[in-house]
């Protein structure tokens, strides 16, 4: 296929049945994932084409999902495990951090994880309490295990790919916002996108904005208003992977413009654009013309619907970051 | 045998038999407590004492627990409501539970009991506002209403330590924690079940069990159980079943658990019943269950067989429940004009109670979050035109 055929969420879905259709010992398993398809039908399909036992619902049990999804994963199977929206994985953190992430390392290498759990991120859908947290900076700070946020359809599925075939596991937090909100070509059959790269989406010479995940098409909007208006040409870098973070690509990028503004949804304080500043700070400060700054969500729990959009950054607020950025503006 | 000393675990007799020393599950499905049957036929001695009052009170808030649903869900496909989780085949379930609980009771909400939390006192505008997304809507201390559980069994341990703290305390209280099916599921309910066993906290598990969570049927996929009563066995808590569209049998079965309870004895009481809905607005459940199934139900929905019993009582006449309807329209009608007017405080809203005082970051954040939308009327209407996923 050559044009634009796949939305972000049927990428998902895609890369799911040419990475279980591949690989025999893929299972996917988590709520609703079987005849219902899974609440936003990324696993629709899936059941009829590769039956009951390697497509399974489970119950209520986020705790079971991901420990069991360790377990399996040392028995030899390929678990890719759906927690059914990212506001669930904070039951699963202890075993993300106590047992995911140290496997190898507790065994000195005998056992390892290859395993896969997706999660649908962050708001803007409309969605009820605890269905729209952005908290991937806390997991990124997890040594062993890796984070991994696409931002297209494209990396979704090649991404993904990756991720199933690391033999280390991976955190996969996937934009909800934009499950269906465009189509890009996205190839039939297996490709990969590496982890660990991050990708330049446009090149420039004045500025760099980093971003990831669901911020990445309310910043495009915003470079390209930004653009429009006044005579500056900016690079964009999506990050793609939090861990394991590509700092090569970044630091060039800076060591070329000078200047950086960092955009993410999640919380400010402790947010991963902290650790993007200080990796700035410790390999390219004489490169820096100007103070970086940080377009985030507020120090404060996400609202529910009613004040969601508040809480977002959007286009506008990441063009006034840029902005300031531009100007060599201090302070906060 | 007496062993001799005080053993730190019950030893039992010895017996050289595997059968005999195996707890099983039992072979049969337990009964369903039920006073009136699917056709509406039933014992008048053994009624519970309400009187005729009392009798269409009930009637009256499922009629409201039906009406808001229907109306909920019309109002969020016109785009006037956010997700909206109908209780529709559940009214008896809903009603009669909580129209058990006393004055001191507070109850600890999952989100598919709108009369619930109606029952305790909660303005129906405000239920409005917590399906519109309104933090505000969530002030029901005084109605003794905690906010609605929406991630699974997160409410189930702090309910038990409620009424831990209850039992501690000079009212005879209890804390009932409203749940699904699915939520036994959760680490949550099952150590904070133990724990409620433990501390001997006067709390009442209300099982609504309507057969699934989403799409995963209760007994394929859900639980090996045959029931979620049971399951207070392994806590050493006490399990009672009971017809959950039934809704005389629901009050009484609670009424007596919440007696129980509120004597230190936590209690789960498993309330069998049936979404005839979707599960939420989001959801379509011609995907995972058959339109045969739902008309079975549909035959034997709880208000009907409320309907026969206060007919053959005499206590509702000819014209009495299209009053009632009227009426009760005309209230939803005047809490949601209410709720149109709510004004929000504005960005503030976001900052405020994070914590008792704000912290200088941020009101830092504030102070440059209000500078900014003054400084750029366009950031206003990319919120207001925003396309809403
Ligand atoms: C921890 C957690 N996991 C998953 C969900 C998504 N979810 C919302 S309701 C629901 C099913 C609940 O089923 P049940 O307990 O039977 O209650 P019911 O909705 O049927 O009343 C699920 C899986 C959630 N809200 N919280
Ligand atoms: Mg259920």
């Amino acid at each position: 296929m050559t044009d634009a055929n796949r939305t972000l969420v049927e990428a998902v879905n895609d890369g799911l049945h040419t990475a279980m259709a591949a690989d025999e010992r893929v299972i996917v398993y988590g709520e609703d994932v079987g005849d219902n398809g899974g609440v936003f039908r990324a696993t629709d399909g899936l059941i009829e084409a590769f039956g009951d036992e390697r497509v399974v619902d489970t119950p209520i049990a986020e705790i079971s999902i991901v420990g069991s999804a360790v377990g399996l994963s040392m028995a030899g199977f390929r678990p890719v495990a759906e927690i059914q929206f990212s506001g669930f994985i904070p039951p699963v953190f202890n075993q993300l951090v106590s047992m995911a992430s140290r496997i190898r390392w507790r065994t000195r290498g005998e056992h390892n994880a290859p395993m896969v759990v997706r999660a649908p991120y962050g708001g803007g859908v409309r969605a009820l309490e605890h269905h729209s947290e952005s908290l991937e900076s806390a997991y990124a700070h997890v040594p062993g295990l890796q984070v991994v946020i696409p931002g297209t359809p494209y990396d979704t599925k090649g991404l993904l790919q990756s991720a199933i075939d690391d033999p280390d596991p991976v955190l996969f937090l996937e934009p909800k916002l934009h499950y269906r909100a465009g189509r890009q070509e996205v190839p039939d059959g297996q490709y990969s996108v590496p982890l660990g790269d991050a990708a330049v989406r446009r090149k420039g010479t004045d500025v760099t904005v980093i971003s990831w995940g669901s911020m990445m098409p309310p910043t495009m909007e915003a470079v390209d208003s930004l653009e429009d208006r006044r005579d500056v040409d900016v690079e964009v870098i999506d990050v793609r992977t939090l861990s394991p973070l590509d700092r090569e690509t970044i630091v060039e990028s800076i060591k070329k413009t000078g200047k950086a503004t960092v955009v993410h949804e999640g919380p400010k304080s402790g947010g991963f654009a902290a650790e993007l500043v200080a990796t700035l700070n410790e390999r390219a400060l004489m490169y820096l013309e100007a103070p970086i700054h940080r377009v985030t969500g507020f120090d404060v729990p996400i609202p529910m619907l009613g004040m969601e959009d508040y809480y977002l950054p959007n286009p506008p607020r990441i063009a006034a970051g840029i902005e300031r950025t531009l100007a060599g503006e201090g302070g906060v | 045998m007496s062993h001799g000393i005080e053993q730190p675990v019950p030893l039992g007799e010895g017996n050289s038999s595997i059968a005999a020393c195996t707890i099983s599950q039992p072979d049969e499905t337990p009964p369903r407590y039920q006073l009136v049957n699917e056709d509406g036929e039933y014992d008048p001695d053994s009624l519970p004492d309400l009187d005729d009052e009392e009798l269409l009170d009930l009637f009256e808030w499922m009629l409201l627990q039906e009406i808001v649903d229907e109306r909920m869900v019309t109002l969020q496909r016109r785009g006037e409501m956010g997700t909206y989780a109908s209780g529709r085949g559940q009214e008896a379930s809903i009603v009669g539970s909580s129209y058990a609980l006393r004055e001191e009771d507070w109850l600890f909400p999952y989100g598919r009991e709108a009369a619930a939390m109606l029952i305790q006192g909660m303005p129906l505008r405000d239920l409005m506002l917590y399906w519109r997304g309104v933090e505000d809507a969530n002030m029901q201390k005084a109605h003794r209403v905690f906010p609605p559980a929406i991630a699974i069994g997160t409410h189930i341990p702090v309910g038990v330590g409620y009424a831990w703290g209850l039992g501690l305390g000079e009212e005879d209280a209890i804390a009932a924690l409203f749940h699904g099916d699915g939520h036994p599921s959760t680490g949550e309910f099952q150590s904070g079940a133990n724990f409620a066993g433990v501390m001997n906290a006067p709390a009442l598990f209300y099982c609504q069990n309507n057969g699934y969570s989403i799409s995963v049927p209760f007994d394929e996929g859900q639980t090996a159980a045959q029931t979620v009563a049971q399951k207070g066995m392994a806590w050493g808590i006490d399990g009672i079943r009971v017809d959950g569209n039934d809704v005389l049998a629901v009050y009484d079965a609670v009424s007596q658990a919440r007696e129980h309870v509120a004597d230190g004895n936590p209690t789960i009481v498993e309330s069998v019943t049936y979404r005839l809905e979707a599960h939420t607005t989001n959801d379509d459940p011609s995907r995972y269950r058959e339109a045969d199934e739902v008309d079975w139900w549909e035959e034997r929905e709880p208000i009907s067989r409320f309907r026969t019993v206060l007919e053959s009582e005499g206590i509702l006449a000819d014209g009495d429940e299209d009053a009632m309807r009227q009426e009760l329209n005309q209230q939803f009608d005047e809490a949601k004009e209410a709720a149109d007017g709510y004004e929000s405080r504005g960005i503030e809203e976001l900052f405020t109670y994070v914590y008792d005082e704000l912290p200088p970051e941020l009101e830092r954040q504030l102070g440059e979050f209000e500078r900014f939308l003054e400084g750029h009327p366009e950031a206003h209407d990319y919120i207001d035109h925003r396309p809403k996923g």
